[in-house]
């Protein structure tokens, strides 16, 4: 009989920790299938997170390191400098790349690593039990945020991929979601555009990837699905913010 | 080879580039600049790689990177820059990396000063980030012993998988002297296998990393890290010692602060005065042995350092009650003059004050 699907070689056989409905694992499934079937798998270096992610080591099928929180893109940095042939890339939550590590993330993509961002963004920390991130939407309440997230206080939620994409070395930047089937297949593409951005060594590329968290925003799957795409995509707008001109 | 005049820090990297080290992560503060700028201008002489990396917490994350890569690494800084890079160096102990971290020591604490200073000999020999770790600390009392040790330093990295540290002051990184690149000797070195360079579909992935969520396992690895700094209190002891045997107060110090200390003994030495020297080479592992020498009836150990009294507690687990201790110590950037030093002795054996 005909083999029609396969699972990615991408991906251990391991079971992933995450929680039921979190988007988490179709993230990593068409990071790793990107990898597979643009060949670069097996010259793959990764960099793992401090946050829902962080076992993420045990689920890509390809060499793997484990950064301090905010740390992956300055571990990324060292990976690629000392192999350039190798393809790199850092997986992040919102509270590791846009609170705890905004430093690393920005000169990063200042210097122009060819590297490759996976900046996975939910709106909250999920590992820790539900924390305001500073993702965390006005009004939403988390568990350091109990009657909702005060603009007065702590600001508005910030713009991860408005902000690399004016910085020169960042020569790739979208904004995607995983909310619904035609969305996997827009992430997906991006993903892999992102990559080649790396391996034809044009510089820095970051796909963030709007998440769902149905534990810790206390949503049914479904109804996670559903609040992704009513409250986070009309302050996150989907799309893609700079992608090198023709020819360059 | 001829001797060449250098400076210090510049020196740091010369012998850097000796021991094969490609790759530098570092951030600027004084007193310590001339190494990352002595870098940025010969590693790419000879195929490697420098980074001005955006904090010192990025540079030795950089390093991390770089080191689970295989790559000779280094990173360099003075105390708060170091303070900044605990977070990474105890990942780097933790994930077993090999890499090479210089502190050019100056007063604290906070923003202190940039004069001279021995304050971070906690944080270098305890484990100034979190968890039960040990670095491989070396002070070297002039560029030359500085310029040796690090050849040798990151052959010791390498052998136990373990961050050296090179602890330096502000003089001994600004200071000239005339130096010499001896050859090295070739080391028996572990190989690699445990790097991430791709799978090249040939093996199973490597992981670097630090987390382990069972604690079974967690004790696991933290029995093994024990094990590892045990060998190395067997094999990387480091001292030099002078007249310990039968003085009758014996000096310790360290760094810079000892050669003052062997110019205050010389000086007694002139006036009649039996005084000796342990200077401790390794922090960690401490020579605590080179005390036992010490006879009996011993009038004193003086500790003499460049801060309020930190090598102070090693000196008295290894004398445990065994001979009086007294310590002289100046900080915030000042230097211990040798008289002080010698008066301080004097003192201890009922001499003038």
């Amino acid at each position: 009989m005909a083999i029609v699907f396969e699972k990615t070689k991408g991906l251990t056989d391991v079971q992933t920790h995450y929680c039921p409905g979190c988007t988490h694992g179709i993230i990593h499934r068409i990071v790793a299938e990107a990898m597979e079937e643009l060949g670069v798998l097996e010259k793959a270096i990764g960099v793992a997170p401090v946050g829902c992610a962080v076992l993420a080591y045990n689920y890509f099928n390809c060499d793997m390191h484990e950064a301090a929180h905010g740390r992956a893109p300055a571990v990324a940095t060292g990976i690629k400098r000392v192999l350039p042939d190798n393809f790199v890339f850092a997986y992040q939550g919102d509270g590791d790349l846009a609170s705890i590590g905004t430093a690393e993330i920005v000169h990063a993509a200042h210097r122009g690593e060819r590297i490759s961002s996976i900046f996975v963004n939910n709106a909250i920390y999920g590992m820790t039990g539900g924390q305001m991130a500073p993702t965390t939407l006005v009004g939403q309440k988390a568990t350091t945020a109990p009657y909702g997230r005060d603009e007065a206080l702590c600001g508005k939620p910030i713009r991860m991929s408005e902000m690399l994409a004016t910085i020169d070395g960042a020569k790739f930047v979208e904004r995607v979601s995983v909310n619904s089937p035609a969305n996997v297949r827009k992430a997906k593409k991006a993903i892999l555009e992102c990559f080649k951005i790396q391996i034809e060594g044009k510089g820095f590329g970051i796909v963030e990837v709007l998440s769902t968290c149905p534990t810790n925003w206390g949503y049914t799957p479904v109804e996670a699905l559903r609040w992704l795409e009513n409250n986070m995509i009309p302050y996150y707008p989907l799309g893609n913010f700079k992608r090198p001109e023709e020819g360059k | 080879m001829s001797k060449v005049l250098m400076k210090g820090n510049e020196a740091v990297g010369a012998a850097a580039i000796k021991a094969g080290c490609r790759f530098f992560f570092g951030y600027p503060i004084t007193p310590q600049n001339e190494i990352p700028e002595y870098m940025s201008r010969e590693l790419p002489k000879v195929g490697g790689v420098f980074v001005q990396a955006e904090s010192e917490i990025a540079a030795i994350n950089m390093v991390y990177g770089a080191a689970g890569c295989g790559a000779r690494v280094m990173t360099s800084s003075s105390s708060p820059g170091i303070a900044l890079k605990q977070e990474g160096i105890s990942y780097i102990a933790g994930a077993e990396l090999p890499c090479l971290i210089v502190n050019m020591m100056r007063g604290g604490p906070g923003l202190g000063g940039i004069q001279p200073s021995q304050t971070d000999y906690f944080q270098a020999t305890r484990g100034g980030g979190n968890g039960d770790y040990r670095l491989l600390v070396l002070a070297p009392a002039n560029i030359q012993e500085m310029v040796d040790l690090i050849i040798e330093g990151f052959d010791l990295a390498d052998e136990y998988r373990n961050p050296v540290m090179i602890l330096g002051d502000g003089m001994i990184g600004q200071m000239m002297e005339p130096v010499e690149f001896k050859e090295r000797k070739k080391r028996d070195l572990p190989e690699k296998d445990w790097i991430t360079t791709g799978t090249k579909g040939k093996r199973k992935p490597n992981i670097i990393n630090s987390l382990y969520l069972n604690p079974e396992e967690l004790e696991d690895h933290n029995i093994w890290l024990q094990e590892k700094y045990k060998k190395m209190k067997e094999k990387e002891v480091r001292v030099e010692s002078y007249n310990v045997e039968d003085s009758d107060v014996v000096i310790s110090a360290y760094g810079t602060t000892a050669r003052i200390a062997r110019t205050a003994i010389s000086k007694l030495e002139k006036e009649g005065y039996k005084v000796g020297l342990i200077r401790p080479i390794s922090l960690f592992p401490y020579p605590f042995e080179e005390f036992n020498k010490i006879k009996d009836d011993c009038k004193g150990v003086l500790t003499v350092e460049m801060n309020t009294g930190q090598m102070l507690d090693d000196v008295r687990i290894a004398l445990n009650g065994r001979i009086p201790s007294y310590f002289y110590g100046r900080t915030g950037g000042m230097v211990p003059t040798p008289e002080a030093i010698a008066n301080k002795v004097r003192e201890i054996l009922g001499g003038e004050k």
